[in-house]
């Protein structure tokens, strides 16, 4: 890589980047100001937290690329928890089928958002607030009463460390290089950006929308019953909650434009998204070490949340023509 | 979202046909309800069980009037719960039984709960027209500030004082006998609104915005006053039925705004509103909100469990959406 090329990376990248810079920032402070000191178990449990919502954010993100939504995501997770829950008591090869089956689950209710949205031409915004009730309904189907039993080596395998490295950390690493990289290069990852950029100019230049867009649902289904699996293990319980569900889909939006994704479509990615993901649950972590008093600390974060997307206003600034601000 | 051709096709689809099919199906869609409501229980089909579920259909309708006028622009109101709650612990808190101006009937509490949803509103337009933030996130985070501020303001709780009797008169006293005064008065909102969006410039000019709001921009039309004029009402309609659910409820509750958001958003989209913007009617919104208020009251009085009640709520706004909410085929 030569200058211009990193140049070029910097200017396309600026926006995760930047939030990168301040996650680090805010990160550094939290573990200089925590009281226990750093410790394998501080970064286990901030990584928890964070892996949790990062992976969700990473559901939002690829419906939200393809110029779309999903707010079923919250809904899917918390399927994928009360699924699991009935799942992961064994050992072994149930074990395994467990996690398949909580996989192919968020599978199928990606699928289903795939279909009403390419097939069923519904806009995404409210065809998957349709199914997120559907998708809670069945969750309470599959847990009317909070609880779960989970095979607690397993639990604590996947939720622990290997070599002073937190697992999900290493799970959420193993998404983004394994899955994300490869996947962004695939002719439907670029197709992926381009639906989302321009419909008609992709479907002039022959890119397969339908196969696309449906692609980003049903990913998206995976990754958010792959958190919601992660949420099994971590809380070894499971609750089919409604309000759990709705904190989820909205933490992920935030996570999702503080992280550089364009709610327009086409722009941004799966790596900012994370960042932004860890931004939000540092936000709270700082709070709670400032001892500020726990009935400021949901106005702090509601300021932090809206000063940070009002950053999104700055472009403004550059436009010579106020007619270049209206869409 | 979607790009420019599909809009088009929609607008002209909309022109051709002269049949207004949401309002024909959601119609048909609450005969059905009741239909099957009253075989379950012939009860259902009293005027006291009807009144009862009108009542309780104006609280979700004010609010579902608001988020028309937000979505006729292209636009959504994420902040509709925590403006609800806030215009109620507000005006309770400074005008209710109990409180510091609770006297004289607690008259106070109107003026002061429109003037908080109206200075909600004002803020999320500000951020929406002039800082372009995509209204989605911002009202998102408006609505995590207000709830951080009431969390503040009460102290984690409900406030102490209960409901000045201004709210209980709006919402639960008889003007025409055995007729809730919500009802009225969610009645007299959908004259106001019709009559705003079809007889006024600044309702031309809401159409042309959802449409195109470039165009709307070069024909000279003041976009960005009239998404902070609609943005503002949207909060004076949410903090309305703040007063009047308070009334009802007797207190104002943390979370008593959570309920009306998504539903608000189904009733307005049932109602054929274009979640795009640009295309709806009142008249729609009134049918999509009673329709989704018969149906919760409907599957409860049919004892279905919860999980039930959410997959079939979740089923019926699908199965609509498939019969009018379609978009159009992405063509050359």
């Amino acid at each position: 890589m030569n200058g211009s090329d990193i140049r070029l990376f910097a200017r396309h990248n600026a926006i995760p980047l930047l939030a990168g810079a301040v996650f680090a920032a805010m990160f550094v402070l939290y573990l200089a100001l925590q009281p226990r000191g750093v410790t394998v178990g501080t970064l286990v449990t901030a990584s928890n937290k964070g892996v949790l919502l990062a992976l969700i954010a990473c559901a939002q993100t690829l419906p939200v690329l393809t110029g779309g939504i999903d707010l079923s995501v919250g809904a899917i997770a918390v399927l994928a928890n009360c699924l699991a829950s009935t799942l992961l008591g064994g050992s072994g090869l149930s074990l395994v089928g467990g996690v398949a089956a909580t996989l192919a689950a968020g599978a199928l209710a990606g699928g289903f958002n795939a279909v009403a949205v390419v097939w069923g031409r519904l806009q995404p915004i409210i065809a998957t607030l349709a199914t997120s009730s559907i998708f809670y309904g069945i969750s309470l189907l599959l847990r009317p009463d909070p609880g779960g039993d989970i095979n607690d080596d397993f639990a604590s395998a996947l939720t622990g460390d290997i070599h002073g490295i937190p697992t999900t950390l290493i799970i959420l690493l193993a998404v983004l290089l394994l899955f994300w990289l490869p996947f962004r290069r695939t002719l439907i990852g670029r197709g992926v950006y381009a639906v989302g950029s321009a419909e008609a100019a992709a479907y002039m230049s022959g890119v397969r929308i339908a196969r696309s867009k449906a692609c980003a649902y049903v990913l998206s289904g995976v990754l958010a019953s792959l958190a919601g699996l992660l949420l099994t293990l971590i809380a070894e319980s499971a609750q089919a909650s409604a309000i759990q569900a709705g904190d989820l889909t909205l933490n992920a939006i935030a996570a999702v434009v503080i992280g550089g994704t364009s709610l327009f479509g086409g722009i941004g990615g799966l790596v900012g998204s994370v960042i932004g993901a860890f931004i939000l649950r540092t936000i709270g972590d700082l709070l709670f070490v400032l001892a500020a008093s726990p009935l400021w600390q949901p106005l702090f974060q509601g300021l932090i949340l809206l000063a940070a997307v009002s950053l999104g206003a700055i472009p403004l600034l550059r436009n010579r023509n106020r007619l270049e601000s209206f869409r | 979202m979607s790009g420019a051709p599909s809009r088009a096709l929609a607008t002209r689809a909309a022109l051709a046909s002269r049949i207004d099919l949401p309002l024909f199906a959601s119609s048909l869609c609450i005969l059905a309800i009741l239909a099957i409501g009253a075989a379950f229980n012939p009860s259902v089909v009293s005027p006291h069980y009807l009144i009862q579920q009108l009542q309780s259909a104006a609280f979700l309708g004010i609010v579902a009037f608001g988020a028309m006028l937000v979505i006729l622009l292209g636009h959504i109101d994420l902040s509709v719960p925590w403006t609800v709650a806030a215009a109620a612990m507000v005006s309770t808190g400074l005008a209710g039984q109990g409180g510091a101006g609770g006297g004289g009937g607690g008259l106070l509490a109107l003026p002061i709960a429109l003037a908080v949803g109206a200075a909600i509103g004002f803020v999320n337009g500000l951020g929406v027209a002039y800082l372009r933030i995509p209204s989605m996130i911002f009202t998102l985070g408006v609505n995590a500030v207000l709830q951080g501020l009431m969390v503040l303001y009460t102290g984690g709780s409900a406030p102490p004082s209960t409901a000045p009797p201004i709210a209980r008169a709006l919402s639960g006293g008889h003007l025409i006998p055995g007729v809730a005064n919500a009802i009225p008065i969610w009645a007299l909102l959908g004259v106001l609104v019709t009559v705003l969006l079809r007889a006024t410039p600044f309702g031309r000019a809401v159409y042309a915005i959802g449409n195109r709001e470039r165009a709307a921009y070069m024909s000279g039309m003041p976009v960005r006053r009239v998404v902070l004029g609609c943005f503002t009402l949207a909060g004076c309609a949410s903090a309305l039925a703040g007063l009047l659910v308070t009334g009802y409820a007797g207190k104002a509750y943390q979370g008593m705004g959570d309920i009306y958001l998504l539903p608000a958003i189904a009733a307005v989209v049932l109602g054929g509103t274009s979640i795009m913007g640009g295309r709806g009617r009142t008249s729609g919104t009134v049918a999509g909100t009673i329709l989704i208020v018969l149906l919760q009251s409907m599957l409860a009085v049919m004892q279905m469990p919860d999980a039930g009640r959410q997959i079939i709520y979740g089923m019926v706004i699908f199965v609509m959406l498939l019969i009018y909410g379609r978009g159009h085929v992405l063509r050359t």
